[in-house]
């Protein structure tokens, strides 16, 4: 046995006498060459009891219970040998591999320093090594690679690179906390797959966080399933997937949207336990009910272009094309679907059709047809009044609201611009309706968002959209911070308003998976321009270009026993 | 564990509003100890210059209470001056009034005088905390002194923290040619060595206490100028703002509404900065005589003074001023820090 972690407990002490207790009594082993995944939602207490394998904790934490590495108690052992075994024996992979690398060093020097400090490697033979592991973890032309700073790589090298680091002293357990959450669809499928090659070539073992169960079938041995700090199931990966025994490990399983078969709603966890307890779980089975296509067209974009100036030289500017020649309508009640990876432009599409871009960064061309005017044309004023009908949710539900304006605030203050209501007590009255609508109470009206979770706090970001009766909702990437238990969610309250108010939405996303859930038509984004444009079905059914396949196939799948 | 629960709610719905950002970081701020201490050593200052502004304390500070250079009374009277340098003739005693012209009207003097009644006002020895060249009490002196070195600071930084950050939202939210034109003023002042430019406006302005107001906030205000742009710039770009520029916003609501209020921990701190740097820039400019006007009394008068008297072994004004200063600008700092962890909204997630 590599790891066993027995009657782990993990509790942060907050102010006087108070103790948060994160993990309460979590036992598992990791034996050797296998890969354990430990799966749950935020707030789980996975990556807390990760990090207490290495005391990566912050200072305020108290373990107890026993963690055995190869036999001796690691919570026993003093700092200056867990340093030595930080890195060399267990290695760590986290989620942001942005943040993780030294923006002023070059990948080759970062590379080195673990070769040279913890094997006493010298120089030439250290950046020899470095050179051979880039190549090992699949980055095109090491060497040149070696020379590159971190912000010359796309994320998904950047992970390589974390990856490569983690490697360079073989080490016997990797820990790679959510290594994929940060990244497009496309680049977590060759990351999972480099974890799994590597995992066959150097005989290690993987311990891998994530709140993903689809992601975790592909590649864990075990599963662990845990919940508010304690273990719900774990087993064999088949078992779990199969035969599933934990009511919560059957409603992770069931929430992610799936490439087969589309629901009117998806699963949600607390449905679904309530569900296994049986009482009754048909309605939830629905298939979605066909929209009208002849609805009238709220919104036409013809010959979309947007382009931000680069500097050049001293004075010089050149013409950067971010997003060009793109055409669509968009009818009342429909939902059309933008997917892309990052960089491909959908996001500047997005706020193109806003006006959100600042002015003097570069040209807008083409025209957007809403309401009968151009809005890439109108003066300044006209435009205030066409914000009331064509609004924004954000990725970021942490970003997207003051943190200094309560819930109340948030909601009043857009309803006071357009004069939405009269008098302040009947805007009270809607935002308070509003906020029941979107499945919060009332009581949320004079809270401040940092006591909300993301998914609560996404729900406030589109009920103040609400508050001002739009027609058009451009939704960016607004389900992508949350976990997939919460995304169903909010994807349910989505398609529930949208039958409701009748609402358009633009729905961008690189998970095609949850586009297909909710959109009637897709367009495919590449490098600013539109590959491939159908409707959701056809588009899963039959793609045409190689793209669009590409972005299929990375969907995860789940567990799939082997044929 | 339900009922708990519903009871807590049963609070909540009551009370409709949950803490505040500013109730927050009050209970942030008062579970600081250091912070806590520092905040009632400024409030403690306050009150003494509120008094002395009054006149209910060191009112007559100008008063020649003591013996000149009277030292402190812990310290003890100084020793009586060796009478003995000059040695009495031991020749017998002269008939002057031969010589004297004024001789025959000595008696007519004196009989004049004789009609005002004298009083003969003893001088204190010792004065709790010394007195300076003219037996003036320098504990009122430094309680005096504090009124006017704090409302300089003070006023000193609130007006350049309002001319900074002013300068620096519209220059960081809107940037373009606004924004140019701003870094150029900025540059001016910038490139130009800070004492030299306090020299040049103060030979404007003049003397007096204004004009040490005057001077420091319109050469200080660069500092919060550069800071509050570097945060407009980050924050206008945030989704938070954006969202706000989406239901439709105007430009100013957003940078006040929106933006300053989570800016506003830096303004604080910087504010407090400033303060204290203001304080200490006040005392090197009544040093060089350019800050109030003579009949006025602050810190850096009294260390002007403590500068010939300190040759001399009179040390006590130098350590009055010094004690003052120290412990007040010590405390402001330190109340400023704290203030700073209490209200700022990224230390909060971490809770």
């Amino acid at each position: 046995m590599l790891l066993s972690i027995q009657d782990l407990k993990v509790a942060f002490r907050m102010g006087k006498g108070v103790l948060a207790e994160a993990v309460k009594g979590v036992s598992f082993d990791i034996p050797e060459n296998t890969t354990v995944a430990l799966v749950g939602e935020s707030g789980s207490g996975k990556s807390v009891t990760a990090m207490s394998v290495l005391n990566l904790l912050p200072d305020n934490a108290e373990r107890s219970g026993r963690i055995l590495w190869r036999g001796k108690d690691l919570l026993q052992t003093p700092l200056g040998e867990l340093q030595a075994l930080r890195g060399k024996e267990i290695a760590c992979v986290f989620q942001d591999p942005m943040s993780s690398l030294n923006p002023v060093f070059t990948v080759g020097q970062q590379l080195c320093e673990p070769l040279i400090k913890h094997l006493g490697l010298g120089r030439s033979a250290a950046l020899q090594r470095a050179e051979a592991l880039l190549g090992e973890v699949g980055i095109p032309e090491p060497k040149r690679r070696m020379a590159s700073y971190p912000h010359e790589m796309s994320g998904g090298q950047q992970q390589r690179v974390m990856i490569a680091m983690a490697l360079a002293c073989e080490p016997k357990l990797l820990i790679a906390d959510e290594p994929t959450t940060a990244l497009d669809v496309t680049i977590q499928r060759q990351i999972l797959e480099l974890l799994g090659k590597l995992k066959t070539e150097r005989r290690m073992s993987v311990l891998f966080i994530s709140h993903d169960l689809g992601l975790v079938g592909e590649i864990a041995d075990q599963v662990v399933v845990m919940r508010h700090g304690g273990i719900r199931e774990q087993g064999p990966v088949a078992g779990i997937f199969e035969r599933p025994q934990d009511d919560y490990t059957k409603a992770l399983l069931a929430c992610r949207p799936s490439l087969e078969g589309n629901p009117a709603r998806l699963m949600v966890i607390d449905d679904h336990m309530a569900a296994a307890r049986g009482q009754n779980s048909g309605e939830g089975v629905a298939q979605a009910k066909a929209k009208d296509p002849q609805a009238p067209v709220v919104l036409e974009v013809r010959a979309l272009a947007k382009s931000f100036w680069l500097k050049q030289g001293v004075f010089g500017r050149r013409e950067f094309k971010a997003v060009s020649n793109i055409n669509f309508q968009l009818r009342k009640g429909h939902t059309l679907g933008v997917v892309g990876e990052s960089g491909s432009g959908k996001t500047t599409m997005g706020l193109a059709l806003l006006r959100l871009h600042e002015p003097n960064r570069g040209p807008e061309g083409g025209e957007v047809i809403f309401g009968g005017q151009n809005l890439l044309t109108i003066s300044a004023r006209e435009r205030q009044a066409m914000r009331r009908r064509i609004q924004v949710v954000f990725q970021n539900p942490y970003a997207s609201l003051n943190p200094r304006f309560t819930i109340g605030q948030t909601l009043l203050e857009p309803m006071t611009i357009h004069g939405i209501g009269s008098g302040t007590a009947d805007r009270e009255q809607r935002a308070r309706s509003l906020l029941e609508k979107v499945g919060l109470d009332g009581r949320a009206f004079g809270k401040y968002p940092h006591e909300f979770s993301g998914g609560q706090r996404q729900r406030v970001a589109i009920a103040r959209c609400l508050t001002l009766n739009p027609e058009v909702l451009v939704l960016d990437e607004a389900v992508s911070a949350l976990d997939v238990s919460v995304q169903a969610q909010v994807l349910n309250l989505l398609k529930d308003l949208q039958d409701e108010f009748g609402l358009s939405y633009i729905f961008i996303s690189h998970d095609l998976a949850v586009v297909r859930f909710i959109s009637d038509e897709v367009l495919v984004m590449k490098d600013g321009v539109v590959v491939e444009q159908a409707s959701a079905a056809q588009i899963l059914a039959a793609p045409r270009e190689d793209y669009t396949k590409r972005l299929l196939a990375a969907i995860p799948r789940g567990y799939r026993a082997a044929a | 564990m339900s009922a708990v629960l519903s009871a807590d709610g049963a609070l909540d719905s009551a009370l409709q509003k949950s803490e505040g950002v500013w109730h927050a970081a009050w209970r942030r701020f008062k579970a600081d100890r250091v912070g806590l201490v520092s905040l009632i050593i400024v409030v403690a200052f306050l009150a003494l210059i509120t008094l002395s502004s009054t006149g209910l304390v060191a009112g007559k500070w100008q008063a020649e209470v003591g013996v000149p250079n009277a030292p402190p009374t812990f310290v003890g009277p100084a020793p009586p001056q060796a009478a003995g340098a000059i040695e009495t003739p031991k020749g017998p005693n002269v008939d002057l009034s031969a010589i004297d012209p004024l001789a025959p009207r000595y008696k007519e003097w004196e009989e004049r005088s004789k009609q005002f009644a004298t009083a003969e006002t003893v001088k204190a020895e010792t004065l709790p905390f010394g007195a300076d060249r003219l037996g003036r009490d320098v504990l009122a002196k430094a309680v005096k002194g504090t009124e006017i070195s704090v409302f300089v600071g003070v006023m000193a930084a609130l007006v350049a923290t309002l001319i900074g950050t002013l300068l620096g939202a519209f220059g960081g939210f809107f940037g373009g040619k606004m924004g140019d034109f701003l870094e150029w003023v900025y540059n001016v002042f910038e490139s130009i060595p800070n004492i030299l430019l306090i020299f040049a406006f103060a030979a404007v302005v003049g003397r007096g206490v204004q004009s040490v107001v005057i001077i420091l906030a319109l050469t200080g205000w660069t500092g919060m100028y550069r800071q509050v742009r570097a945060e407009f710039i980050k924050h206008r770009s945030r989704e938070y703002v954006r969202s706000a520029e989406a239901i439709g916003a105007s430009s100013a609501s957003r940078m006040f509404r929106h933006i300053l209020p989570n800016v506003s921990h830096v303004v604080l701190v910087r504010m407090g900065l400033l303060t204290v740097g203001f304080i200490k820039a006040e005392v090197i400019l009544s040093y060089l005589g350019l800050g109030v006007r003579v009949d006025q009394v602050s810190w850096g008068t009294m260390l002007a003074e403590a500068q010939s008297e300190l040759i001399l072994g009179h040390w006590w004004q130098l350590a009055a001023a010094t004690l003052f200063m120290a412990v007040f600008v010590t405390a402001f700092s330190l109340m400023a820090d704290a203030l700073r962890d209490a209200l700022d909204p990224k230390l909060r997630g971490l809770e």
